[in-house]
């Protein structure tokens, strides 16, 4: 495959992640505000801010709906729903070949709907309908690309984009939020402090997945268990590092190439540190900076696999 | 179909009837006997019925993204290709001649660049002016002596036609460089086998589907010596092309990577692509990039488009380029005029395809003609393509043809003049009913280790009332042609 093509599956793939977590984090704080809450206006909008990673041409200006109205329609702010969704598509045009016809009209179809919708509506649009309607059109994107692409290396680069996208967000989430849920581990929460930790849960579309598990009862360490070892839910930290591992290690064995070291050490090492561990290991340590490291490999890892099948020089290929 | 009762139908009432030629009607007003049940299907269908297949049809090509890039309209430059649903239909006689013909044509056009880029015999025997060749801008020194594989120069042709009052199809011009427009031809006809399937299946319609198979064993038979299993690739500017679908549409259809020229690397003269398994060589390429961009090293130097060294490569005889460089010159519209005589050079034949008279502006008695008779002419650049730069004499302003004097004679090779031509109209649905509009057609010619031409080709329309300009940046739309097993 081109390096090119891979390039833009790659980044395609995590642009749609991050419009959908975009919109699931607004779409749950919008309701989050209809009740009394622990958290300040103010507080809560500014921590949606830095989870989103505080982008450019946006802040708190004490008007929730408008800033919600900006972050979701607005193309002049990258980090909106709308500008992802225009990379997105614009990275698929890339590479309009390599995708199926079926995935090319759905995200044209989403695509023509955002922007049309903000040329007749601007930020007038009935959020409430609009952001499920957004997610709903993503997940029927993953639910296409699944079943009409071939599962080779563009699919796994498509993989890889999205779990390394998720496992930054779930990660950048548990950092702005462990020092309030840490205050108490391992009591129940109750009252306004559960609503939070509800919200915390749907960020991740995450909270019915957890009552199955542990009931409605919300402690501190099981929610952080929960988001960050859980080998089965798709949100969780373990999950996305397993799938993007795995993208990872196809991707590898297809091209054919030798070992790539440090992408297999690195990705290897945020596998490990999430698979061979128990949340009371990272309660009785420094959370907040094994959340730092995970975010770190992640790092790495993303520039590790642009450095080995992206952008590598001419003379190390032909080495080889 | 009875005269009377058909132009009765409040479909037609707006149908005019002339001294052109009408593909659908006699001109007595009698349906060609062709075109006689896919009148009838229109006819018979409720207006609603007509306006809800066509709003289907559009909304397909938009979804599907077949649309074109139209230059110097700024952002939003996405539009569908407006898209025509009543076909033309062409008979298979007719079309066996117009098959021998651009055969003829493209089998003496392609020795004539073999023998201009090497000894010039045509130009020693003064068939052709030398200074035609020499001073034509698409003239590629670098191409002298340059073997190419099978001594094959324009591998895709797209050849436009267009039929006269007699009925008979004449040549407009030849496209040797990159034409485009069959991905159209392709997707209409898809289209029109879903939204009318049963007429089509009852009409004998010979199949065009095959022309991207055809394509890659053309591509395949021009393959560098010795690469028994070659790898091919499309070479695309990228996105912001106006024929960028198509390029996509190609290679998927083929099965080959659709490469840019950042994809691309030259070592030791030798072509490779970066993949993600590293780097992979490339034998053929079918390349959609204009000479001029195609090589900063060895054409203009500010093109990103291009790759550093592609043409050392090409020369090394490593990588095989479709077409060749430098075919631009026999398509050029002055070397246009000496066409009829180039194939009774090379083949000893008269032309089976005729030519439109052409007025060379560098001859004074020409020019004088035709500066004097400006009103009544076309006048085109030699150069250009797509319906620009060109001057329809009877639809000009008085300023406008001025401009064009002063700019005939500050460079006379530069231009050409030829009669505005009365070329054939076809029925068309229109707001008002079906109404005939004018039509060209352009068949696309391979050519690998023969000649192979798949029936029919893209029928471009113009679709303004009383419009002569068919191209899609000029208000111009297409409809799937028909070629009939008679």
């Amino acid at each position: 495959m081109l390096s090119r093509v891979a390039d833009s599956l790659y980044w395609m793939s995590r642009y749609l992640e991050r419009a959908e977590h975009t919109v699931r984090m607004l779409d749950v704080n919008m309701g989050l505000m209809l009740d009394k809450s622990s958290t300040s206006a103010e507080g809560r909008w500014k921590r949606v801010l830095a989870a989103l990673g505080n982008p450019h041409g946006v802040g708190w200006e004490d008007d929730y709906y408008r800033l919600v109205n900006s972050l979701t329609f607005d193309p002049e702010i990258p980090a909106s729903v709308t500008s992802c969704l225009i990379e997105a598509r614009e990275n698929a045009r890339q590479v309009r070949d390599e995708i199926s016809s079926e995935q090319w009209q759905q995200l044209n179809r989403m695509y023509f709907w955002v922007t049309q919708d903000y040329s007749e509506n601007g930020l007038n649009t009935r959020l409430a309908d609009f952001l499920p309607a957004v997610i709903d059109g993503l997940h029927l994107f993953q639910g296409i690309t699944d079943t009409t692409m071939s599962h080779g290396e563009e699919w796994q680069f498509i993989q890889m984009g999205r779990y390394l996208e998720r496992a930054s967000a779930t990660a950048n989430l548990l950092d702005l939020y462990h020092p309030e849920i840490l205050s108490t581990p391992e009591v129940a929460a109750e009252g306004r402090q559960y609503q939070e930790w509800v919200g915390l849960l749907r960020c991740c579309t995450a909270f019915e997945a957890y009552c199955k598990v542990y009931t409605a009862d919300l402690t501190a360490d099981r929610v952080l268990e929960f988001l960050l070892l859980n080998p089965q839910f798709p949100h969780s930290l373990r999950y996305s590092i397993d799938c993007l591992r795995h993208a990872l290690v196809a991707v590898h064995l297809s091209s054919g190439r030798q070992p790539v070291d440090d992408l297999t050490r690195v990705s290897g090492r945020l596998q490990a540190s999430l698979s061979f561990v128990q949340v009371a290991d990272i309660l009785s340590q420094d959370t907040g900076a094994y959340l730092h490291r995970i975010l770190q490999q992640c790092r790495q890892t993303h520039d590790l696999i642009f450095r080995f099948y992206i952008q590598y020089s001419v003379e190390t290929a032909l080495a080889m | 179909m009875e005269l009377g009762s058909t132009f009765a139908n409040p479909l037609l009432k707006d149908y005019v009837l002339d001294s052109t030629y009408d593909e659908m009607f006699t001109g007595d007003g009698l349906v060609r006997r062709h075109y006689g049940s896919v009148l009838e299907t229109f006819l018979n269908l409720p207006p609603d019925e007509i306006a809800r297949r066509k709003r289907s049809v559009d909304l397909s090509f938009l979804t599907q993204g077949i649309t074109f890039n139209v230059y110097g309209h700024g952002e939003g430059t996405e539009r569908i290709f407006p898209y025509d649903l009543l076909p033309r239909v062409i008979t298979g006689a007719e079309w066996q001649h117009i098959e021998k013909g651009l055969t003829q044509r493209i089998t003496a056009l392609n020795l004539f660049l073999h023998d201009v880029y090497n000894e010039g015999k045509i130009l020693n025997d003064g068939h052709v002016p030398r200074e035609v060749v020499y001073s034509c801008r698409q003239f590629r020194r670098e191409m002298r002596g340059l073997q190419v594989p099978r001594n094959v120069y324009i591998t895709v042709t797209g050849t436009d036609l267009l039929r006269l009052s007699s009925g008979e199809f004449v040549v407009l011009e030849d496209n040797l460089r990159v034409p485009s427009g069959v991905s159209y031809m392709l997707t209409s006809r898809r289209v029109m086998k879903r939204t009318f399937p049963q007429l089509f299946r009852n009409y004998g319609v010979q199949p065009i589907e095959h022309y991207t198979q055809l394509l890659l064993s053309t591509l395949r038979s021009l393959a560098p010596e010795g690469r028994h299993d070659p790898t091919i690739v499309l070479l695309t500017p990228g996105v912001y092309n106006s024929a960028y679908f198509e390029h996509t549409y190609l290679a998927r259809q083929m099965g080959i990577e659709l490469v840019e020229g950042r994809d691309l690397v030259i070592h030791d003269n030798i072509v490779y692509m970066r993949t993600t398994a590293g780097l992979k060589r490339v034998d053929v390429i079918y390349r959609r990039v204009d000479d001029d961009f195609i090589d900063p090293l060895a054409f203009r130097s500010d093109s990103i488009l291009g790759v550093a060294g592609l043409f050392n490569a090409y020369r090394a005889g490593n990588v095989t380029l479709a077409n060749a460089f430098g075919t631009g010159i026999a398509d050029d519209k002055a070397v246009y005029a000496y066409v009829p005589a180039i194939i009774r050079y090379y083949l000893g034949e008269e032309p089976i395809l005729n030519n439109v008279e052409t007025y060379l502006m560098t001859d004074p008695k020409q020019r004088k003609y035709a500066t004097e008779n400006l009103d009544k002419l076309v006048v085109k650049a030699v150069g250009e393509s797509g319906g620009y730069g060109m001057l329809i004499g009877p639809q000009s302003s008085a300023e406008q043809r001025e401009e064009f004097k002063r700019l005939i004679e500050a460079d006379p090779r530069n231009y050409i003049a030829q009669p505005t031509l009365d070329f054939s109209r076809a029925g068309c649905l229109t707001e008002n009913g079906i109404e005939p509009r004018h039509v060209d057609l352009r068949p696309y010619i391979l050519y690998g280790d023969k000649v192979r031409i798949v029936p029919g080709g893209l029928t471009r329309v113009a679709l303004r009332r009383g419009s002569l300009v068919v191209n899609s940046s000029q208000g111009g739309g297409s409809k799937d042609t028909w070629v009939l097993n008679d």
